[in-house]
């Protein structure tokens, strides 16, 4: 069955962010999962809470908005603009973290589809690299919030 | 703590790709600049000059070796910025686990949906 791929995380430039992983399936259902509210509802909270709303206005100026209640019991809003959308290929959206409201940041969604699997590419550009490290130590503070074991693990495995 | 200055700086040598290509061919073991630039096919100045930043921060170490100058990676402080994106990836990891979860109900219905068609 679906074989698991790691997410990569690589750090382009000193601003941006670029997570790509690969899917066991034909792109236009990665598409589909990406950007139906009933889907991202499924997968956007990954193991951080539960999604309490998922808003998607998808044309060129429409609007997103997804909300979680993390684990802690804190409400987590993000929201943004479409500004590119090339069915079942790439979009472009600005991404405001609710809790940083004067920030905002660009991410260019890629996917190319060879035999059946389609690679994701996330590329975000953040406006500094302090927001930018900011992105990352969130997930820090999620993954040690979820499991130190992990964390553990991963460390005796560097060595 | 004391490692900070030098994670940030380690940190912006990696951010360079034609410096991460050096990482991964000392990776595979110690190599005299001559082959680093004969395997990157750019010019030794410009190898010489990305060495440079990789040992200020730590990342390479050269000895001497008759009148050879042989350069191996040193990845210990690599080891910080590995774990504090690592916890970033997880985090997504997790959700495109949770995708494929997804993916296969929209599998399964396209495949539903095509053999009624036939």
């Amino acid at each position: 069955m679906a074989t698991s791929t790691k997410a990569e995380v690589s750090l382009p430039s000193d601003t941006e962010i670029l997570i790509t992983r690969e899917f066991d399936a034909p792109r236009h259902l990665v598409y589909r999962a990406w950007t139906t509210p009933e889907l991202i509802t499924r997968w956007w909270a990954g193991d951080h809470g539960e999604v309490t709303s998922v808003e998607v206005d998808l044309r060129v100026g429409g609007a997103w908005r997804y909300v979680m209640t993390a684990t802690g019991g804190f409400e987590v809003g993000f929201h943004g603009e479409y500004r590119e959308i090339v069915t079942n290929e790439r979009i472009v959206s600005t991404t405001v973290f609710e809790g940083m409201p004067g920030e905002s940041s660009v991410s260019t969604l890629m996917l190319a589809e060879a035999g059946g699997r389609t690679t994701l590419q996330l590329l975000t550009q953040h406006t500094s690299k302090q927001n930018r490290d900011m992105e990352i130590n969130s997930g820090m503070e999620s993954g040690m919030q979820s499991s130190w074991a992990m964390l553990e693990q991963v460390a005796a495995s560097l060595g | 703590m004391a490692r900070a200055a030098t994670t940030t700086d380690a940190f912006n040598a990696v951010a360079e790709p034609r410096r991460r290509q050096i990482l991964d061919l000392l990776a595979a073991g110690e190599l005299p600049v001559n082959d680093l630039v004969a395997r990157l096919g750019v010019a030794q100045p410009l190898v010489s000059k990305h060495l440079r930043v990789l040992r200020e921060v730590g990342l390479v170490d050269v000895r001497d070796e008759g009148r050879q100058r042989l350069y191996r990676l040193h990845a210990e402080p690599l080891k910080p910025i590995f774990d504090w994106v690592r916890a970033y990836e997880q985090s997504w990891s997790r959700r495109f686990e949770q995708m494929d979860a997804v993916l296969a109900d929209l599998k399964e219905s396209e495949r539903g949906d095509d053999s009624s068609g036939d």
